[in-house]
Formats: C-alpha cells, sequence, structure tokens
C-alpha cells in the first residue's frame, strides 16, 4: 500500500538561530527510515510524468521503488545511470519546478519529495561504498573539456564512459566551478562536491587546473595538440554592477566575489586561512535570486546583525527558489521588496556608509511577462549599510570569445549553438550550461552537458567513419 | 606543483625566483602577469612577470616581502614547489610607433618596469631609464636595466646613492634638458605613478602606468579590481593592468589599496609570532 499522507516526511534541518551563525549543511538529510516512508508515497504511474520534468531524465519511479524495498545501493546505481552528480542534483536542483512539478501526488497536497530521496540514495551509497574504478576499453580519441563545473563534469563523464580520453581544463586551483566557488558550504558541502569529481576521475578524466584557456592555451592550440573535440562549460563569470554612484567604494563587493573568498578561498575560516572578506553590521544585498539569498545568508553567518535583501520587485517575482526565500527569512534576512538603489555613500576617505534607495511600485508586465517596477516619486530613503553586495546577475566570460577566432556569440556574450546538439559555429567544438544560457541553475548546464557528450560522439564516429 | 628553480635575494627585501612554469613561459609578454598561490589555505597573489625564458620554460617573478604571503613564498628556497602558479594573464604591453621612451620604476615596480624596458629596447627604441629607491641599500636590477638602456638614471630618496631625489625629478630635468619621448611607461607604488602621469600630461606624452589592485582569481570573475579609467569601470586583470596614465583615477585607486589593510597587517603579525614561536621552541 502506498502512503497516501499528503505530505511530504519532513527533512531534519539545524535550528534557524543555530545555523545562521555557522556553514554547515542546513537540511541534515533522511534517515533510512524517512527515505522508506517518503519513497512509498510514489504512486510508480506508467506514464512517469516526472521524468519528463527532468533534464536529464532521472528513472525516478524505478529508483524510488528500490528505495522503498530497502535497496539503496540499487537506488544509487539507478540514478547514476542518467545523472553522474546525484548528490549535488539532490541538493540544489529547482525540483520544484522540473521533476516534482509534473507529480501526480502534487495534485492533492505535496509532490513525493523526489530531490530529497535523490539526496538519500547518494549519500547513502557514498557512507557506504569507495568510488569504483570502472574498466572501460579505451577508444584512443582525446577531447578536451574547459570548465570543470557541472556542464563539463557531465560531458567529461559521459564521454569517458564511452571510452574517449578526456582532459577537463579549469582555470582556478580547484576544480568544480560553480560548486565550488559560488554555492555556499551550508547548502553543497564541499567535501562531497569533492567525492562527485572523485568519481568523474575514477572514470579516468584527468583535470588539469590552474589552465586559462585564451590564456595559457587557446582553443586552437588544443586542436594541434589532438584534442578532436572540445566542449566549452566556462560559465557566467563576469560579475554585472548596476552603474549607480559610489559602486567602487571600499565595502562593495560583487557576489562573485563575495562568494569566491568565502567558499573557494574559505574566508570563513579566516585568520587560519589566509583570504580575508569584509562584513559591516548592517549589509546590503541587491538582487533577487538564488545568488542574492547565498550572498545574505553567508553575511549573516560571518556575523552581520541586519542583512537586508534589496529588490526592485515583489516577491511573487523573485528568481530565487522558494526553499531559499523560505530558509532565509527563518534565518532572519531582512526582506526590502519593491526597493531599488538609487547611489552608494560613502565616507570621506572612501568606505560605504549608506545606500539611497527609491521605492518602486509595480505596473504593466515587461518583456520578461513579470510587472515592471516603476519609480515613487519623492520616496528617496537611506539605509545605514557598511557593505554592499552586487547580486544581480552574471554574463558569460569573454576570453574564449575574444581568443577564439570564429566562435560566434549573442552581443549580450552567450556561445551561440545548436539546442539540440550544443555544437558552435566552430566545427568540433561545443558549448553548453551558463556559457551559453547566461547564469541559469546546474541541472540544466548539466543536462547541456550531456546532449553535447552524445552529439561529440556522434561527431567522431562520423568523422573517422 | 610548481619548482622553484633559483632564488635570489635582491635587497633585504626583495627576492627573486625563477619557477619551472612551461606553461605560462611559452606565452608570457612584457606586462603581464600570473597568480599564485603558495599552499593549501593560501590566498592568491598577482605578481607581474619579471622575465620569461621559453626554452627553458621558466618564469621569473620579484617581490617585495610585505605581507604573509610573499613572507611565506620568501622562505621557500631553491629546490621548493609553489602549490599554484597560473598565467600568463592580463593584456601584454603594446607598443606601437616608438623610437624614444623613458621606462621609469620606482622600488620594486622596477622589476615590472624591466622586461618592458628589455622590450622596447630589443625593438630598437632609444631607452631612458629611470629608477629610484628609498636609498642606495635597496637598489635593485642596476646591470640588467642598464643593460637594456641607452641610459639608466638611479634616484633615491635620501641621496645615499649621491643622487637625491624622485624618479620625477629626473623625469622633469630630461624634459626640461629638451629630451623628447613618444612614450613614458611608469611602473611603481600609485603615489609615484600619479605623480609622473601629472608631470607628463602637460607635456602630452603618452604615458603608461601598471595597475596592480586586489584580485581573487584574475580572470574577470570577480571584480575586486576595479579601476575607473577615463570615467569607465575597468577590470584591472583583464582589461589590463596597463592603463593610460593621463586616464586613471589614482586617488580611488589609492583608496580601494586600503580595503584589506587592517587584516593584512592581523595576518602578518599573526604569521610573525608563530615564526618566532618556532624559532624559540
Amino acid at each position: 500500500m502506498p502512503n497516501m499522507s499528503l505530505n511530504k516526511v519532513p527533512m531534519p534541518e539545524q535550528e534557524p538561530d543555530v545555523r545562521n551563525r555557522n556553514f554547515k549543511e542546513v537540511a541534515l538529510g533522511y534517515t533510512e527510515e524517512m527515505a522508506v516512508e517518503e519513497a512509498k508515497r510514489c504512486l510508480n504511474c506508467k506514464h512517469k510524468p516526472c521524468v519528463s520534468g527532468c533534464p536529464v531524465n532521472v528513472k525516478i519511479p524505478e529508483f524510488i521503488s528500490l528505495i522503498a524495498e530497502g535497496r539503496f545501493e540499487e537506488a544509487y546505481l539507478k540514478i547514476k545511470e542518467t545523472n553522474n552528480l546525484p548528490a549535488i542534483c539532490g541538493r540544489v536542483c529547482p525540483q520544484e519546478t522540473q521533476c516534482e512539478k509534473f507529480c501526480v501526488r502534487g495534485k492533492k497536497g505535496e509532490p513525493v519529495g523526489i530531490g530529497r530521496l535523490e539526496r538519500f540514495a547518494a549519500d547513502w551509497y557514498m557512507a557506504h561504498n569507495d568510488p569504483e574504478t570502472p574498466d572501460i576499453p579505451k577508444n584512443n580519441k582525446k577531447v578536451a573539456v574547459i570548465g570543470s563545473g557541472p556542464a563539463g563534469l557531465t560531458c567529461a563523464a559521459d564521454l569517458a564512459k564511452l571510452g574517449y580520453s578526456v582532459t577537463i581544463f579549469e582555470a582556478f586551483h580547484t576544480p568544480g566551478g560553480v560548486l565550488m566557488y559560488g554555492i555556499p558550504e551550508f547548502r553543497l558541502p564541499k567535501e562531497l562536491v569533492q567525492r562527485e569529481i572523485d568519481t568523474v576521475r575514477k572514470l579516468g578524466v584527468e583535470i588539469k587546473t590552474n589552465m586559462v584557456i585564451g590564456k595559457s592555451i587557446t582553443i586552437d592550440e588544443l586542436k594541434e595538440e589532438g584534442y578532436e573535440a572540445i566542449f566549452v562549460g566556462t560559465g557566467a563569470g563576469l560579475p554585472n554592477f548596476m552603474g549607480i554612484p559610489g559602486e567602487n567604494l571600499n565595502g562593495v563587493y560583487s557576489a562573485n566575489e563575495f562568494l569566491t573568498r568565502i567558499n573557494l578561498m574559505k574566508a570563513y575560516l579566516y585568520p587560519e586561512t589566509d583570504t580575508p572578506v569584509k562584513v559591516g553590521r548592517n549589509v546590503a544585498v541587491i538582487g533577487g535570486g538564488n545568488v542574492a539569498m547565498d550572498a545574505a545568508r553567508s553575511a549573516k553567518r560571518l556575523g552581520a546583525e541586519n542583512v537586508y535583501i534589496v529588490y526592485r520587485r515583489s516577491e511573487a517575482e523573485m528568481p530565487a527558489r522558494l526553499e531559499e526565500i523560505h530558509h532565509a527569512k527563518e534565518e532572519g534576512i531582512i526582506f526590502k521588496l519593491l526597493t531599488n538603489p538609487v547611489r552608494i555613500l560613502g565616507t570621506e576617505d572612501g568606505w560605504v556608509k549608506g545606500m539611497e534607495c527609491i521605492e518602486m511600485e509595480l505596473g504593466e508586465p515587461d518583456q520578461s511577462g513579470r510587472r515592471r517596477p516603476i519609480p515613487k516619486k519623492g520616496s528617496e530613503h537611506v539605509i545605514d549599510v557598511e557593505t554592499v553586495i552586487i547580486a544581480i546577475g552574471q554574463s558569460p566570460n569573454p576570453l574564449i570569445k575574444s581568443t577564439t577566432p570564429g566562435l560566434k556569440t549573442h552581443e549580450w556574450g552567450g556561445i551561440i549553438v545548436d539546442e539540440e546538439t550544443g555544437a558552435t559555429s566552430i566545427p568540433g567544438v561545443y558549448a553548453g550550461g551558463d556559457a551559453v544560457t547566461g547564469a541559469a541553475t546546474v541541472i540544466l548546464a548539466m543536462g547541456a552537458g550531456k546532449k553535447a557528450a552524445a552529439a561529440i560522439d556522434q561527431y567522431l564516429k562520423n568523422k573517422n567513419a | 606543483m610548481f619548482k622553484i628553480l633559483e632564488k635570489r635575494v635582491l635587497n633585504p627585501d626583495v627576492k627573486l625566483m625563477v619557477v619551472d612554469a612551461p606553461v605560462v613561459a611559452r606565452k608570457a609578454e612584457p606586462g603581464q602577469f600570473i597568480i599564485l598561490r603558495v599552499r593549501e589555505g593560501g590566498e592568491r597573489i598577482p605578481l607581474t612577470i619579471a622575465d620569461y625564458d621559453r626554452e627553458k620554460g621558466s618564469v621569473t617573478v620579484i617581490f617585495q616581502e610585505v605581507g604573509k604571503t610573499t613572507k611565506l613564498l620568501g622562505s621557500l628556497n631553491e629546490g621548493d614547489y609553489i602549490l599554484d602558479f597560473v598565467g600568463p594573464l592580463g593584456m601584454p604591453s603594446h607598443f606601437e610607433n616608438v623610437k624614444r621612451a623613458a621606462v621609469i620604476g620606482g622600488g620594486l615596480g622596477t622589476a615590472i618596469a624591466y622586461p618592458q624596458a628589455k622590450k622596447l629596447h630589443s625593438m630598437g627604441v632609444y631607452v631612458d631609464a629611470i629608477t629610484g629607491f628609498r636609498n642606495k641599500d635597496l637598489i635593485i636590477l642596476e646591470e640588467e636595466m642598464r643593460k637594456v638602456s641607452n641610459r639608466l638614471f638611479i634616484t633615491t630618496d635620501d641621496g645615499s646613492n649621491g643622487n637625491k631625489g624622485f624618479v620625477t625629478d629626473v623625469l622633469k630635468k630630461l624634459l626640461d634638458e629638451g629630451n623628447e619621448y613618444d612614450l613614458v611607461i611608469a611602473i611603481g607604488p600609485l603615489v609615484m605613478m600619479k605623480a609622473v602621469s601629472n608631470l607628463t600630461r602637460p607635456y602630452g606624452i603618452k604615458t603608461i602606468v601598471s595597475m596592480n589592485p586586489v584580485m581573487v582569481d584574475g580572470t574577470g570573475m570577480c571584480g575586486g579590481c576595479r579601476v575607473t579609467v577615463g570615467g569607465k569601470v575597468k577590470f584591472a586583470c583583464v582589461d589590463g593592468p596597463d592603463f593610460d596614465g593621463h586616464q586613471v583615477d589614482f586617488d580611488e585607486a589609492i583608496r580601494r589599496q586600503a580595503m584589506y589593510r587592517k587584516e593584512e597587517r592581523q595576518s602578518l603579525e599573526a604569521h610573525v609570532c608563530k615564526l618566532e614561536g618556532t624559532q624559540n621552541a
């Protein structure tokens, strides 16, 4: 008999007042009993609507049935058939707009906690097994993958499984891309990312760090070195600023810089580690996406008393996941909605002392379909802050574009590709993830990496046929 | 891991290291920089490439021991390894239609001015090199600079080498004497680069400065290295580090340089305490 409870089995979490002072993971994960109980809520629908909502087509009802039967290892292996990074997806995928959105149980009550179960299976396997070294026959064809974020890791893993000799080139000293520098420890523990990267390495993928493609070596030179195909998964690394007065004052960060200092450089352990980060008593984070929530919650954990999310539309238009907004509120983040910064105010010696804002009201829907915010005359006011973090989005990094003749991009920087294959304007060069779409999600990047891997395999088979 | 092939002490605070880094050496050009991390948990610091040898696959960096990271780096010896070393980053210096140049190095900036003078000299440009130091004990790269310049002027703040004054005093004198330059390169502390730029502005001589702000990644990702040039925000790591000295907002750059002064001092003090602790143990 299925478990007909309307609600998901609750996930244990650290208490808000405790967790907003540490960087440990917020959600603690299911026990075996909880997982089995939740798995039993799945109706095992024949038409599998959930799978159609998954960018990498995880065999959802199958793996959940295995959990319900207590066959946890098999459940994990079932997920791994199509998803190379389950422990990560189980944590950071927006399930509410993907698999769980289509879950039949969601029509009345909450959908099955697919993400929580995926996470459980991955964590259970990691706790009970070491990554295996599979025996894959090599086809002696070299493929280069640029960037070791979710798109690159997925593409590399899929190609390695097909026998290709894959080398990943990473600009930073540590692989993982946004999983390492962007998403905070309390949402995605780095040890776990490391484990997932290790499983990709076990497939025979070589990762070369400290390699800035376009500077250390170009795409054309990689071809000369015998790489027969190249996948570009360089992400959206260029921070956008607002262009308002005061943005260069001391105490103003791009969210990229703020989060990179904390996550990649581990500034939250400073002075045990050497990279500092400055957080004032009052902090304003500008923006309403997941990155803004991550920055705000990180600032709180670093000791800020008042952390404001300053967003020019209302909560309904916020691009952040509901869960992230909910967690941020629980942790005491103050939401200043329908508020837009006009300028940042500084002290005489150049430090942030406040931010002038203007109130907004919502007008007619704009191109994005969201109601356009309009400034309210005479509503200017100043909030006292010492730190301002700008989290209004990132654009693709122009390094590859500027050093690869013939690579076509959109005006805003995204690489132009064939949507089905990820093929760029240069034969043999593929791209996917945020470098193509602009800042999006981990799972969409993984989906793009997967498609490109299949297309690269086809391309090389045809080429050598 | 990147092996230190050679280490030289240029003055009590300034050290030179030749590092085995073939990937960087293959592409390095004057004006570019590397980012290194000495060890796990360490910070990423940018250092301008002082020289390179494509055949040997080596890159030379020269640094002053001012903070914890540079002190740690300075404590390494030949045969030791640097954990991470990435580059070449930034835009190479761009020289076109230059016939007579004045290349100016202030203190450690001399190490960065050197490859520029070398490049210009090898292109057949007439090079007057001017280097300035606090006192004669701090003079570095005298022989090297002499080899790549037509004339070398060394000046000291206290006059201990027999020439008292700032680099701007020397440049002013040369200009007053009727020397003409179509390019001035000034590399050193921000106040010095500002002073040189202010001096050359009325003469209308193109003046290039090299900015070295705080950065994390060095690839345009963090934006920590923002400088205002001609009223526009630029990232020193990808748009620079060379900029038109007449356009740079030096006052802002000087303020931004102070962002982590407190933390830098803390780190250094803690590091020195630890070192003394071990020595006493």
